[in-house]
Order: structure tokens, then C-alpha cells, then sequence
């Protein structure tokens, strides 16, 4: 349907996107397109992946980062990072179950999504994680900000700004991530048949206690039979067995708790990454929406008489993934009034293409934000040629 | 010092002065308002003290809304505006210029809200960095960065330099530890930006506002994230035969799988000079000294410290201090806390600020040090090891200006050493004034036309800090772009 560009460097990167930029040839931007059905849908003559420019670029175990060409596989990554008993510490959705996708996601992708999982509540986000990066820009500048050093705040950080663009403002041509130890043991205590709101302060008493729980979630009926309440401590094995048994002891009050270790809980917690259990039935709508813990169980009780939905909590409450029926707005004015007032934000992950062009997948943004976010739109890709319409209609 | 050029300050503005003072008064509170030249004096520099300008007039404003009317004037106007939190800059980046007002948030240093469930708290920008984990500590909170001048410096200044720590190994920098800001444009729009949910939908504004020194717009407000402290925390100090085998020491406890909360660098000159002044018991024979911190339950801590100390012996340690009280604990800081104020009980200093892949610390401490003896002059290093963030100060005598030359020549030569090897100009202090004319060293003149379309963004007119961070030549205006 469309001429595919696979530039095989940066330098070629560039070409292609000067002679797009000359000729003002919208271009939709992917990876290996395992999200290509999160966001607008685009309406491109071509489309440029990054495919073609693979490979580890930097690796220092003992400086904690690895910096890969952005069409290098998350998979090749985690790979060379497990030799070395470390690991990318935001825990990435892989979204692939959900979206229905194949392929191999790309780091590029991890980092034009801002792509964070359960970790994220604990050890930052994956802008938190991204050091640097090299892209070019709409004009088809190599640019590039930030570096391979951890602490660094020379110049405007525009790192920041490439995190979660989704390939609206440049083509990353390479990525560099701080990393972690991969946690050498896991506990997860688990409590059960809490209603949403006991969950939460079950959650906010394991976070706020200084055991380190580095993934809370709770599942209400709807995903479990009988709710669960998850709450995960990662790290040596002396120092987890203790800490899972003082937080027991923090949740006393929450009833009786159990622990669960090994595959059981691992493929459990990568189920919550990837919200697993809203996959099916395969047309529901899915939302992700942003929220101040200790205010979204009341707002998802107030969903619930208006909108029949199946959800689960990660971020302690602060995440709650939904499910709703694709039909009309797939349920946009529900979620969204439901959440008004609370300084949420809702995201459309999935639905059908004609849902997506017709309902803000990205939450809208006041006035002054949005003309901030097109002025930033412009200084980078003022042609407008990069994945346009991705995140909003003009950006 | 002298190296470093101001803008030539505009004389229709200067010669507006009274104008523009009795146009201010109309907007803010009478107290609000410092134009003596006396009391602007207090506000001619911060803590690059070499550097000075009178401001036009200093505006203290104590609500966002005044912020606001006072932004919306001086762009009305033409008036150049340097916001300034606490004035405790180590790069000039709050300097003033005689044709420019300051707008200090200092007045505005209350904490609004506490959500200890949600982990978050809601505070003016005026507030000290100190202050906002004291009002959290009661419950055991506490608020992770935590620069060497928390007990002055404000929030909003952390913001404006996304300012780190001696803790950041563990808990990351500002921009790591804030979910949301108030922030007045310069068109007197007030915008709050993220909010108080772990994310935010659209392009990371809050992500370029912190580090952007001042010239984006003026925070009033920030929502920060705190986090419950760890049950206990508790330093070894450890001397080394050379710094090679202490920066060994460091790669290996890392690649132990091991990540302390702290990790800190002193060499010979550093350790002589933290000696003589804290009296904190360090090896006087030692070439380097490593601090490292870990936190947990004692057992844990027992765990940890047990096997850092067998990696450090593997790695030829000389000198192991454990500590086993608060008192220990407390002498074993107490070198290290006060390195910057020891040092300048001896000699002037400036303090440098790069950041290094930490593979090259042998390498950069061996050419630093050449460096700055081909000046004739004398550094100190004391270093966040675990992160490579470098501060070495380089004694000199202000009051002779050849020497004064060659310190900020040599502070030059070892930033750009740091872009050499692999890292930054400036790892947690800023660009400010300091550093501006060594940015091209780091980046090309795309990446700077970049930066600057985006700031144009903000401020088309160069009006909010403008003297700072960017090349005075060959700035980018939005009128130098073709329609």
C-alpha cells in the first residue's frame, strides 16, 4: 500500500527524511510496528522504519548503560544486558498481545512511546531511564541530546521531549538507557477479596513503608475470581525474605496474607505488564488511564453504573487499565467525565481505527499546553511531515 | 575574574529605569518591590560571586498571579526578567544584568498539600530543598535530591538546574522527582504542567521545563514525589594506595550486582584539606577515599557492607572504617559535607562540575592534574563516583587577576577534557553564565539551533535569562528563518 523507506544509517536516515521534508512527504514513522494501532490512525503515502539501522552501539557494565541504533530489538538488548546480570529497569509492556501485533519491538520504539510497566512506581519511567539520544529532526538534521553519562544536564533536555513523541517530532536514530542489577529474587505478597478502595490503601501502606515494593496491582473480580492484591519486593535473597515478611506485618490489618514466588508469579506480573487479561474478547476498546491513586477508586465507582468495563489497577492505583465495549466512543465520555475533576488522563490503546480518529486517543489538553506542544511540534518537523495526526490532529 | 562577556545592556531600557520601577509598584505589593541601590546590591550576584551587574530592580512577588501580571509587563515592555530562587547558582545562573529585573520566588516557600497515601507533595517554589523534607520527616519521608546547598537553596532553583546530590545513584535527580508544575509564561499565561499522576499525556513539557535555567518560564508551584526513607543507613570509608584501585573498587561493587545509595570520591589534596577543617579522622596516608552508603535493616546493611568490604579488599584497601553508630556515621560525612566550605577557608576555588563515563577516572584525574599544574595552580577533587559527576575545585588567589585567569582557563580545559572522554560540561550545577561560551565544545550548531527553536518557543524576544547557556553569538531568532 505504501513505499517502505529502511534507511541503513543514520546518514541515510537523514537523506530520506531532507528529500521528505523537500518534497513535504508525510511519512508514518515505526519500528518494527507493534504499536501501529496505538494512536490516530495516519494517513501517509510512505512509510520509514528504522529497522534497517541496527545493533549494540555502547556497553558498560560497570557504568550502567547501553546505547543501541533504534531499530536494534528490545529482545537483542535484553539479552546482551542479561550476560552481565543487568537489566533495563522500567519493566516495558510489551504490547504485542494486546495490539494483535508481531515482530520484534524496537528500542526505538520503547523509548518514542515512553513504554513503562509495573517497575515504574519505584525505579522512574523509561524517560527516566533514556540518557541520550541521536535522531534527525522533521528538516533532516542529525541532532543530538543528552549522552552516555547519568548525570547531565547541559542544554535544553530534549531527551525528554523524543520520550513518548511517538515519532512526531524526529527519527531516533540511536538510544542510550541507563540500567540496573537485575533483581536477583522476587516475593510477592498477596492479600485477597479487598474491594478497589481497601486495595489502594493496602497499596499506599506497602509503598509508603520502607520495604522497597517495587510492583503493587490489584485485580478486582472481573479479572479474579476473588480479588487479589498484589504487592512485589525484588533483590538478594536475604534481604527479600525479610522485607516480604515485614510488609506482611505492615498489611496485617488488610487480612491474611500469602507469598508467592517463581514462574506462578512472574508470568502473574507480566499479565499485569501487559494487561493480559483485558486482551480478550479481541474488539473490547482498551484504556489506560493516569490518576493520583487515592482517587481512583471513587472515580471508577462512578464509571461503573454508566459504563459496563473490566479493569485492573497497577501503580498502587495509579494505573487502571480498562476494557469497555467498541461501540460509539468506545467509551471516551464515560471514562473521561467519570475522571473529571481528579487530574487524570485517559489513553485509547486499542480500538478500531474509525474509534481512533473520532475520539481523542491522547487525553485533550488545555488551551496554553496545546499551543505550547504545536509551537515545540514545529520548531522540530515544520513541515509537518513526521507520523502527523499520531498524537492529536496537527501534532 | 573577567573572562566571561555580558551582553552589552540596552540603553533605551536602562534609561527607562524610573518608568518601568513605577510601573512595577503598580502591580505588586509595596514590599514586594527593591529599587535602592543599596538593597539591589544583595542581588548583583549568587554564588559565582566573581561575576556581578547591578539589576534595574528586584521583584519579590508572594502570589502566582503577581508573577504573572509582573511577566505579562516586562514582555509588554521589552524587559529582560532573570528569575532567581536562593541565589546559591555555582555557574552564574542567576546573575543579574543592569538591564534586566529580577523576580525572586523566595517569599513563596509554603508547603500547600501532603498526600502521604499518594506519595506526593504540593509546595511554592520559593520553598528550600531542606525545608521540604523536614516537613515530610515526621512520618519518615523524606524528598530524595539533595544538593550540598539544601539548606539554602529553593526548589525552584532545583528545577531551573534539575540539581542531583550525593544520593542520586540510588534515587535519580529533579526531573526523576517531580510530577507536576505551576508555571507562569512570559505572557503572563499561568500553565500547570503534569500534574500528580506518575505521567501526562502529550509531549514532555515537564521534562524540558526542569534544567531549563530560567528561560522557559518562572515555576511558583511544584508537585513533588517523596519517598518513605530506608529503615537505616550506614557508610564504610575506605582508603585506597592509588585512585586507579579505589575507581577498580567501584566498578567491581557495581558489577556485584551491588548499587549503593551513595558513593564518594575524595583524592589526597581533598582528603588533607576535609582533615585539617572537620577533624574527621580520614587516612592521612590514603592517595584516595571512597565513602559508600547503604541503606536497609541492620541485617541488611550487615549483608551489604560485608560484601562490599570483602570486594574492596580484593581490591587492595589499605584503611576500612566501619561505622557502628550515628556518631561514626555523622564523622564519616562530616569530611565529605564540608569539602566545599573547607576548601575555601584556604584558598579561593572555583568548583567545576563535568561529567565522565567513570571507565576514564584514572585517566581524567592523571590529565587533570597536568592541566591544572601546567597553570601553576592546585585542585581537590571530590566526586560522585558511582555517576563519574566530577567537582574539582581549583584554589587561586581572587585578588590577583592573572591567577584568577589562569584558574577559569584551567576549569576550561578540564570541561572540555570531560566532552573529550565521553561526557558533559555540566553534570548537576548548570550552564548558566559559566559554561555558555564551552557549548559548542559539547554540542554542533544543529544541536544548539535545536534547543534554541524550542526556547524560542517560549520567548521569541531572548527576554527570560537571557545572557545565560547559549552562545551570545549566533543566537537563533525566529525572524532569522525564512517564512
Amino acid at each position: 500500500m505504501t513505499d517502505l523507506l529502511q534507511p541503513a544509517d543514520e546518514a541515510a536516515l537523514a537523506e530520506a527524511i531532507a528529500a521528505a521534508h523537500a518534497a513535504k512527504t508525510p511519512l508514518a514513522v515505526e519500528g518494527a510496528g507493534t504499536k501501529n494501532g496505538f494512536g490516530r490512525p495516519l494517513q501517509t503515502e510512505r512509510t520509514l522504519t528504522t529497522r534497517g539501522m541496527t545493533g549494540v552501539t555502547l556497553y558498560e557494565p560497570s557504568e550502567m548503560v547501553i546505547g543501541a541504533r533504534a531499530g536494534t530489538p528490545l529482545r537483542e538488548v535484553e539479552a546482551t544486558l542479561a550476560e552481565k546480570g543487568q537489566a533495563l529497569t522500567f519493566e516495558p509492556v510489551d504490547y504485542r498481545g494486546l495490539l494483535g501485533t508481531s515482530g520484534e519491538p524496537t528500542m526505538g520504539g520503547l523509548a518514542a512511546s515512553n513504554n513503562s510497566g509495573p517497575r515504574r512506581i519505584m525505579a522512574g519511567a523509561c524517560r527516566d531511564s533514556l540518557i541520550g539520544v541521536r535522531f534527525v529532526n522533521g528538516k533532516g538534521e542529525i541532532v543530538k541530546s543528552g549522552g552516555r553519562v547519568m548525570k547531565n544536564v547541559t542544554g535544553l533536555d530534549l531527551v525528554k521531549l523524543m520520550a513518548g513523541s511517538w515519532g512526531t517530532l524526529g527519527v531516533m536514530s540511536e538510544v542510550i538507557f541507563k540500567v540496573l542489577p537485575a533483581p536477583a529474587h522476587v516475593m510477592t505478597v498477596v492479600l485477597h477479596g479487598l474491594d478497589d478502595a481497601r486495595a489502594i490503601e493496602a497499596m499506599a501502606a506497602g509503598l509508603g513503608s520502607p520495604f522497597e515494593v517495587n510492583g503493587a496491582a490489584h485485580l478486582p473480580s472481573g479479572v479474579e475470581r476473588v480479588p487479589k492484591t498484589l504487592l512485589r519486593v525484588e533483590g538478594f535473597r536475604e534481604s527479600i525474605a525479610y522485607r516480604a515478611g515485614e510488609l506482611r506485618t505492615v498489611l496485617k490489618g488488610f487480612g491474611p496474607a500469602d507469598v508467592i514466588e517463581g514462574d506462578t508469579a512472574a508470568a502473574l506480573w507480566r499479565q499485569i505488564r501487559d494487561a493480559s487479561f483485558l486482551a480478550e474478547p479481541r474488539d473490547a476498546a482498551v484504556w489506560r488511564v493516569s490518576v493520583a491513586p487515592s482517587r481512583a477508586a471513587a472515580a471508577m465507582a462512578k464509571l461503573h453504573p454508566t459504563l459496563p468495563v473490566r479493569s485492573f489497577y497497577d501503580w498502587g492505583g495509579g494505573l487502571v487499565w480498562i476494557a469497555a465495549a467498541p461501540a460509539g466512543d468506545a467509551g471516551a465520555a464515560a471514562i473521561r467525565g467519570a475522571f473529571a475533576g481528579t487530574g487524570a488522563h485517559a489513553t485509547l490503546v486499542r480500538a478500531p481505527a474509525e474509534v481512533r480518529a473520532a475520539v481523542s486517543v491522547f487525553e485533550p489538553q488545555p488551551a496554553a499546553i496545546a499551543a505550547l506542544s504545536a509551537g515545540i511540534k514545529a520548531s522540530f518537523d515544520p513541515a509537518g511531515i513526521l507520523n502527523p495526526g499520531r498524537m492529536t490532529a496537527g501534532l | 575574574m573577567s573572562g566571561i562577556a555580558f551582553p552589552i545592556p540596552d540603553a533605551g531600557v536602562v534609561a527607562r529605569r524610573d518608568e518601568i520601577v513605577a510601573g512595577l509598584a503598580r502591580l505588586v505589593a509595596p514590599d514586594a518591590l527593591v529599587t535602592t541601590e543599596d538593597e539591589r546590591r544583595a542581588f548583583e550576584t549568587d554564588g559565582l560571586t566573581a561575576y556581578r551587574r547591578l539589576p534595574l530592580a528586584v521583584v519579590l512577588p508572594s502570589t502566582t498571579e503577581e508573577v504573572a501580571s509582573v511577566l505579562k509587563f516586562c514582555n509588554e515592555h521589552g524587559v529582560k526578567v532573570v528569575p532567581r530562587g536562593a541565589g546559591t547558582s555555582l555557574c552564574g545562573g542567576a546573575i543579574a544584568q543592569e538591564d534586566a529585573i529580577i523576580l525572586g520566588v523566595s517569599k513563596m516557600n509554603r508547603v500547600l498539600d501532603v498526600n502521604f497515601g499518594d506519595r506526593t507533595m504540593r509546595v511554592q517554589s520559593g520553598i528550600t530543598n531542606l525545608a521540604v523534607s523536614g516537613a515530610v520527616s515526621y512520618e519518615g519521608f523524606f524528598y530524595a535530591p539533595d544538593p550540598s546547598s539544601q539548606l539554602a537553596c529553593t526548589i525552584a532553583g532545583n528545577i531551573a538546574m534539575n540539581s542531583g546530590g550525593a544520593h542520586c545513584l540510588k534515587y535519580g535527580v529533579t526531573t526523576n522527582n517531580i510530577l507536576g508544575v505551576r508555571m507562569v509564561l512570559l505572557d503572563g499565561t499561568i500553565v500547570d504542567i503534569g500534574g500528580d499522576a506518575l505521567d501526562a499525556p502529550g509531549y514532555d513539557l515537564l521534562g524540558l521545563v526542569i534544567g531549563s535555567e530560567g528561560q522557559l518560564g518562572v515555576v511558583t508551584e511544584a508537585t513533588l514525589r517523596i519517598l518513605r526513607a530506608a529503615e537505616g543507613a550506614r557508610p564504610v570509608l575506605f582508603g585506597f594506595a592509588s585512585s586507579e584501585s579505589a575507581g577498580e573498587c567501584v566498578a567491581a561493587i557495581i558489577a556485584a550486582g551491588i548499587v549503593p545509595v551513595a558513593m564518594e570520591f575524595m583524592d589526597k589534596p581533598a582528603i588533607q584539606i576535609c582533615e585539617d577543617f572537620a577533624k574527621a579522622g580520614y587516612p592521612m596516608d590514603a592517595e584516595a577515599l571512597l565513602i559508600i552508603e547503604v541503606e536497609g535493616s541492620d541485617a541488611e546493611m550487615d549483608a551489604t557492607l560485608a560484601r562490599i568490604v570483602d570486594i574492596a579488599k580484593e581490591h587492595g584497601v589499605q584503611t576500612v572504617r566501619e561505622s557502628k553508630s550515628a556518631m561514626e556515621t555523622a564523622a564519616i560525612w562530616k569530611g565529605r559535607k564540608s569539602a566545599f566550605g573547607a576548601t575555601g577557608r584556604i584558598a579561593d576555588y572555583i568548583c567545576m562540575d563535568g561529567t565522565i563515563p567513570t571507565g576514564q577516572l584514572p585517566y581524567v584525574l592523571k590529565r587533570m592534574d597536568e592541566i591544572v599544574k601546567s597553570y601553576d595552580l592546585r585542585v581537590a577533587n571530590v566526586f560522585h563516583a558511582g555517576d563519574g559527576n566530577l567537582h574539582p575545585l581549583i584554589m587561586y588567589n581572587v585578588n590577583d587577576p592573572v591567577e584568577a585567569h589562569k584558574a577559569e582557563e584551567a576549569g576550561n580545559d578540564i570541561l572540555k577534557l570531560c566532552v573529550e572522554v565521553g561526557g558533559c560540561l555540566t553534570g548537576e550545577h548548570g550552564v548558566g553564565i559559566e559554561k555558555r561560551d564551552l557549548m559548542r565544545h559539547q554540542f554542533t550548531e544543529v544541536d544548539l539551533e535545536q534547543q534554541m527553536r524550542v526556547r524560542a518557543v517560549f520567548d521569541r524576544q531572548w527576554l527570560l535569562n537571557p545572557a545565560k547557556v547559549f552562545p551570545l553569538e549566533g543566537r537563533w531568532l525566529p525572524d532569522s528563518e525564512a517564512a
